[in-house]
């Protein structure tokens, strides 16, 4: 039928109409933040995107500036931010991985006594909103001796409980029951059937939820700004938003800032890409 | 279930760190909270009863008010200006002949993998005035044709972070979450019968028919899930305008949140109780908002 393939084609030129010009409005911020980072002061203010000249493609090359990045390695020590956040969020996310796995294994294959309460807890502690926790838990740190410690950051995100619940459900999904008897006949133990048998089958799920809980803790803010104290131990979120408020003047070094920030999570999700997109839609639709 | 001996107490030994973290950094400060919201804080430990004048002062605190306005305009944006934003791209993006589709899904989902905070920072340069990428853009493609739509003036000079707060906020969430909403509609997208929409494509039905009498039925479940997921988040919207707003509600207040006075009350004045009692407020406000869910959702069922 001709008609209904023109009729296609027509829509489809109608879809990129609409998308076309959405994709580069989401793409300028990205590419403003990339451009402004290696521009110094003066030419903040000169070009929108990359200052016009002679070089190749009408941009003048030469007059682009690595100083705000050695600025902000010598002056404001952001190494060692960016130190603090992948330590953060890489025990963060392998701790909370491990814990929700079992978690939800166990809940999803043994039958034990208080597996009722325990899926009820679950299920009850994903309702409960995060800001209510905020000033008891500060309570509970101070009390505990946590404060200004990594400890007191880490170790009440290494168990959420959306993370047991995505567990159980991926378990019920994609582990058979048989596998793990055939396992135990073999006379491996029940660690070793969750290590061995379990986590490799579970595979899309456990890089989603690594991608996911490791993007948590990067990004988190409110955590360490309440948490942690010294200026050394802070991670990247904070030390930008401080950034932000001293040299709020100063937008190519505030750039080159997020850019430091940004990036490793762009290279990490590009890695984890087809992981977290699978495990992203098993949890959307199941 | 062979369940050795070793095997017995394994379940146990699997949920042990849920259930302690729980215990400890969950269910202590939830009956803690109750305790706390009818104190009046000062510091961490100092403290004095003072019963339920905590909601008493919540309910006349013209801050609070503001901020409860101010929270709600926002998640009027995510819902009446992103969610629509986020359907309509899955379904442009939901056709299988498109060229490029993953590509144009991996640029609308990018924007997510900036957090909050980097995004404040960013937007607090985006639309400073003058020297902002978003006024110079708006001053080259429409120049001044439009003046600005309600006074005149150049493009140059709209006070965004003056007057406008929460437009520069509903606009940087949109860039934010609108891809990572669209991935959910395109999972639920998948559950729409192809073959039922092109029986009622030959039937004569039209696009806007089809959309809501065969694709909106077969996407409701996620839809509500969705829709949910949006109200909880921007109720709990702080960071963002905190940072943006140089640690604070901006000027006049035109961008206080909820949760941007709760740690003000908490952290700043010192006082957790009423930190506290703003908390419970909200979370009646979630509660309030997931039944008024489940039961539109119920009712479009039945």
């Amino acid at each position: 039928m001709p008609t209904a393939k023109h009729k296609s084609i027509l829509s489809a030129a109608g879809a990129y109409v609409v998308l076309l010009p959405l994709a580069v409005i989401t793409l300028v911020p990205f590419v403003w933040l990339v451009t402004s980072a290696f521009k110094s002061r003066e030419q903040f203010f000169g070009s929108m995107f990359l200052p016009r000249g002679d070089g190749l493609l009408g941009v003048d090359w030469a007059a682009l500036t690595l100083e705000n990045f050695t600025r902000l390695f010598s002056e404001i020590a952001i190494g060692r931010a960016l130190l603090n956040s992948l330590f953060l969020s890489s025990v963060t996310a392998l701790l909370a991985t491990l814990c929700c796995a079992a978690g939800g294994y166990a809940l999803a294959m043994y039958k034990f006594k208080g597996r009722g309460i325990c899926l009820a807890i679950v299920l009850a502690a994903l309702i409960v909103p995060a800001p209510l926790l905020i000033a008891p838990g500060y309570q509970v740190l101070f009390k505990l001796g946590l404060l200004d410690t990594y400890t007191g950051l880490i170790l009440p995100g290494i168990a959420p409980a959306f993370g047991v619940f995505l567990f159980r459900q991926s378990v019920l999904q994609s582990v058979p029951p048989e596998l793990l008897e055939a396992g135990r006949l073999d006379g491996c133990g029940e660690l070793g059937i969750f290590a061995r048998v379990v986590l490799p089958l579970l595979r899309p799920m456990t890089g989603a939820f690594l991608m996911i809980t490791f993007l948590a803790m990067w990004n988190n803010f409110i955590g360490p700004q309440i948490v942690l104290q010294s200026p050394d131990k802070q991670p990247l979120s904070v030390a930008i938003a401080q950034l932000k408020g001293v040299y709020y003047e100063d937008y190519g070094l505030m750039m080159a800032g997020t850019l430091v920030s940004v990036a490793p999570v762009a290279v990490l999700f590009l890695l984890l890409q087809r992981d977290f997109v699978s495990g992203l839609t098993l949890g959307a639709v199941k | 279930m062979t369940a050795t001996r070793h095997g017995r107490f394994a379940p146990y030994l699997f949920l042990a760190p849920f259930l302690a973290v729980f215990a400890v950094f969950v269910a202590y400060p939830l009956a803690q909270s109750v305790v706390l919201s009818t104190r009046q804080m000062f510091g961490p430990t100092a403290s004095t009863y003072v019963g339920l004048d905590n909601f008493r002062f919540l309910l006349q605190d013209p801050l609070f008010h503001k901020a409860v306005r101010n929270t709600l305009v926002f998640t009027a944006g995510s819902l009446f200006i992103q969610l629509p934003v986020a359907l309509g791209l899955a379904l442009l993006l939901d056709r299988p002949g498109l060229r490029g589709r993953n590509a144009l899904r991996l640029v609308f989902f990018a924007p997510q993998l900036v957090g909050l905070v980097f995004l404040a920072v960013m937007a607090s340069v985006i639309f400073q005035k003058r020297t902002g990428v978003l006024n110079q853009i708006l001053e080259e493609v429409l120049g001044d044709r439009l003046g600005w739509v309600l006074q005149s003036g150049p493009w140059l000079d709209y006070p965004w972070l003056e007057s406008q707060v929460m437009w520069a906020l509903i606009l940087s969430a949109l860039w934010m979450y609108a891809g990572l909403n669209m991935v959910y509609f395109l999972a639920a997208l998948q559950n729409v019968d192809r073959s039922l929409k092109e029986a009622a494509s030959i039937d004569g039905a039209g696009v806007v028919r089809r959309f809501f009498a065969v694709t909106l039925p077969a996407i409701t479940p996620v839809a509500g899930f969705v829709v949910l997921l949006s109200v909880v988040g921007s109720l709990q919207l702080f960071e963002l305008p905190y940072i943006l707003l140089n640690a604070g509600g901006g000027p006049d207040n035109q961008g206080l949140t909820i949760v941007t006075y709760l740690y003000q009350s908490g952290f700043e004045t010192g006082d957790l109780g009423y930190a506290s009692a703003i908390g419970w407020v909200l979370a009646i406000m979630l509660a309030v908002f997931t039944l008024l869910q489940r039961f539109v959702l119920r009712g479009r069922n039945a």
